[in-house]
């Protein structure tokens, strides 16, 4: 029981470690897409862990974890997806390394062909 | 086919509900399946997302084995930014590059879309049709079918075999 506690305290320390690491990125990335990738790599296996090092420490408490962990598997991708994209439309920057950028185009394109609809 | 949908969706609820509430007492039991029913009947009238899901031996073994690759992959994803976060020089090459995808099911591209973003370096932006778009954090490839290759590959071929 002891031993079990310890562990899963370690586990929720390397989860906690990976979020300190986002939050890390979260800072030093140049631009908000990259800054987005940072936040939700991290965050999702950082929560993943905490929830795994709780789950050893109070095994009772295994089905509402369950729940949690697949709700930010679910959730996490989406909101950080829903992000960029809005960003994107925004015209939010990419940083001046970026290499090419094919979603203008096809922004680009969608823009006519919504102008062309408009006139006729 | 309505039916298999309105199945699908009170089995899901019901599931959560067993979860949440952590008992097998049947007086619990069935209280959680008449609310989960009568949910999906409110709410999954018209949906139609599950009816593209197999529900066959060979579906259910590919889902085990495609969510050990994703849990490899959101590992590597994790160690790969953590690495380039503490990097002085922080190697970042980045770029919006589209993909491909033989994926038709709207269910099956969702999957791929978030299974993406959870993936090494890769953010998906939006999805139009068959084309992907998306942030790739250390550009390795422009190109559509290089990219393609790289990214979208390694899931595609166990959610073709589950979603088809």
């Amino acid at each position: 029981m002891e031993l079990l506690a310890i562990i899963g305290a370690l586990i929720t320390l390397a989860g906690s470690i990976f979020l300190l690491l986002g939050a890390i990125g979260l800072l030093r990335m140049p631009d908000s897409y990259n800054r987005i990738q940072a936040g939700t790599k991290a965050s999702t296996l950082g929560t993943i862990l905490s929830f795994a090092g709780i789950l050893l420490i109070m095994p009772g408490w295994w089905g509402k974890l369950l729940v949690l962990i697949i709700s930010v598997i679910i959730t996490n991708p989406v909101s950080s997806h829903v992000l960029a994209r809005a960003a994107h439309y925004m015209g939010v920057p990419l940083t001046k390394t970026t290499l090419v950028d094919k979603y203008r185009e096809e922004e680009e394109y969608i823009a006519v062909k919504d102008q062309n609809n408009e006139s006729t | 086919m309505q039916i298999k949908n309105i199945l699908v969706a009170t089995l899901i609820g019901f599931i959560f509900w067993v979860l949440l509430n952590n008992t097998l007492d049947p007086l619990i039991l069935a209280i959680g399946a008449g609310l989960a029913l009568i949910l999906a009947l409110l709410f999954c009238a018209r949906c139609n997302v599950f009816s593209e899901l197999k529900v066959t031996p060979a579906a259910f073994g590919y889902t085990f084995l495609y969510l050990g690759v994703f849990l490899v992959e959101l590992v590597k994803s994790n160690l790969d930014v953590a690495s380039r976060v503490i990097t002085p020089s922080l190697p970042i090459n980045p770029g919006i590059v589209e993909v491909k995808t033989h994926l038709k099911s709207r269910m099956g591209r969702m999957i791929l879309a978030n299974s993406i973003t959870l993936t090494p370096g890769t953010l998906t932006i939006d999805i139009h049709e068959d084309t992907l778009y998306i942030h790739w954090i250390d550009v390795q490839t422009e190109d559509k079918q290089g990219a393609t290759e790289k990214i979208v590959r390694k899931f595609e071929k166990y959610l073709e075999k589950i979603y088809g």
